[in-house]
């Protein structure tokens, strides 16, 4: 048997010690874990589901002014799709308004459809759609954005304009919403994230005290720094991993079970984050547990092993 | 070599000096008691040399390296050079016997190979080996005391420090551990005994350093604990 595998033998053998010494403190250890990273990991999955719902132009612009297709049934749209002649008359009217439009953007059929597809790619009704039945757009941005209804009302209701709208002002509130759940979760996330930093410091309290002897002994006899502190690290990283192991259960059953099962089941109009978002939250809710299990026990335990 | 020059050392509760102004040397492969009353000074001596603390003013030297200037990270090294004995033994109680001479070993990352070599051999050495596989609550006292001793000495320092290793022992079981600690002298191991039992001082002949309040009144070569 190499050197290195004895030694992880025999600083595993401690902490197990440590472990079952105190297995009331290590019970709460992992349950505190669990709870902060499942709130982190859910924060992080409704920040996914916020930028999966803003579309491409969401940021960029303020109003959208979307033309006739073949299969518009607006009044203004009797005339069948929008013609090259109306598209320029709206652009050089868009033009006339600067500054208050300060950039105009064209949007055609296949670039809707393939921001379409792009957006809703884990969703069934991507299947069913075709670029014809997509609106060309203009999309303006605004120098003002408190301006818009100037612009919607100079062409609401023009020929060749099925709709103009303020995506911003109908989908605001409901990101204000998700940012608010998003932000709560953060805050309860943080909080129990103190707490549980706090138990790993109690923790390391409880053991360093039972493991006393064990500690005066390796001091005595030469053990070094490292060599003291591993089973506290190693103690406290258990913990985390083990928490954060559940929390990715948890984040797995949130998307497998209440969204997949659940939730897209009735709302068809969006899409929801993928797998990747939940494989990414899980990496960085176990990474953030192990740094803070890491970080907590160095200085927990800094106190207790004066050399 | 082992070399005190004018070390003065205080614990920081009340001020008064632990130690004044106390200077010795001690060669290699000697026997050392250290006598005198509690609280005179005898264990901040040993706690200063495995530094467990640090002189105020003076140097503690061993081999020339002074101690008092060593940095945290070679402090471990001084310690493996330095096996400890102590009046309450300081055995891991779920332990076996060779398990708790074996934990000396294994901190220091030594092969299995190397631990099932030497463990046996310093068990022999004490007289225990026949016990390997008890708990130290199955000893008697004595015998507890020599599994601290086969501990203090499985990684073979060059010194051995004993504070007060008979406190806790009747007269019989003192004399079986001095006649260990001088075999394990003789092999070439130098022997620092911290005591106040005059009859075991008495009978050893071995060099005494007496201390009182802090201060060194006697420095005898084959010394009795008094003058009586």
């Amino acid at each position: 048997m190499s050197p290195f595998i004895t030694k992880i033998r025999f600083v595993l053998g401690e902490v197990w010690q440590g472990i079952s010494r105190s297995i009331t403190l290590t019970i709460a250890l992992v349950a505190t874990f669990a709870i902060s990273l499942s709130l982190l990991g859910v924060s992080l999955l409704v920040g996914s589901q916020a930028s999966v719902m803003k579309d491409y132009w969401f940021d960029k612009v303020e109003v959208s002014i979307f033309l006739c297709t073949a299969g518009s049934d607006t009044p203004s749209c009797s005339g069948g799709p929008a013609t090259e002649e109306q598209k320029s008359q709206i652009r050089t009217d868009l033009e006339s308004l600067q500054p208050l439009v300060s950039e105009i953007f064209f949007e055609s059929q296949e670039e809707a459809y393939n921001r379409f597809i792009e957006r809703f790619k884990a969703s069934p009704i991507s299947a069913n759609v075709t670029p014809d039945q997509l609106p060309e757009s203009f999309r303006i941005k605004l120098s003002n954005p408190e301006e818009f209804t100037i612009v919607v009302n100079q062409f609401l209701s023009r020929p060749g304009i099925e709709a103009v709208r303020d995506q911003r002002a109908t989908l605001s509130r409901l990101f204000s919403v998700l940012g608010g759940l998003q932000a709560l979760a953060l805050g309860f996330a943080i909080a129990m994230l103190v707490v549980t930093s706090l138990l790993v410091g109690n923790t390391i309290r409880v053991t360093a005290y039972a493991r006393r002897r064990e500690i005066g002994i390796m001091r005595l006899v030469g053990a070094s720094k490292m060599a003291l502190r591993l089973p506290f690290l190693l103690e406290a990283i258990f913990g985390a991993l083990i928490g954060g192991l559940i929390a990715v259960g948890v984040l797995s059953l949130v998307k497998g079970y209440l969204i997949d099962q659940i939730i897209a089941t009735s709302f068809t109009f969006t899409s929801f984050f993928g797998w990747d978002a939940v494989i990414s939250a899980s990496l960085i809710c176990l990474g953030a547990g192990t740094l803070l299990a890491f970080i907590t026990a160095w200085f927990g335990i800094a106190r207790h092993l004066k050399v | 070599m082992i070399k005190f020059e004018n070390v003065t050392m205080a614990y920081r509760k009340d001020g008064h000096p632990a130690l004044n102004d106390v200077s010795f040397e001690i060669a290699d492969g000697e026997f050392v008691f250290l006598v005198g009353q509690s609280g005179a000074g005898k264990s901040t001596i040993l706690r200063l040399l495995i530094r467990e603390e640090k002189a105020q003013s003076g140097n503690v030297l061993i081999d020339d390296i002074n101690i008092g200037e060593l940095r945290e990270k070679e402090v471990p090294k001084l310690r493996r050079n330095i096996g400890m004995v102590f009046q309450d033994f300081r055995l891991l109680p779920e332990k076996t016997i060779s398990e708790n001479v074996a934990f000396a070993l294994q901190v220091l990352n030594k092969t299995p190979v190397e631990i099932k070599q030497t463990v046996p051999a310093v068990l022999d050495l004490v007289g225990l080996l026949d016990k390997a596989n008890r708990k130290p609550e199955q000893l008697s006292g004595g015998e507890q005391q020599r599994v601290a001793i086969a501990r203090a000495l499985v990684n073979r320092p060059a010194i051995l420090m004993a504070d007060e290793p008979s406190g806790n022992l009747d007269p019989d079981t003192t004399i079986e551990i001095m006649r260990l600690l001088d075999q394990i002298n003789k092999a070439g191991t130098t022997v620092i005994m911290a005591t106040h039992d005059a009859g075991i001082v008495d009978q050893m002949r071995k060099r005494v350093i007496e201390i009182t309040n802090g201060a060194i009144i006697r420095d005898q070569a084959r010394g009795v604990y008094g003058y009586s």
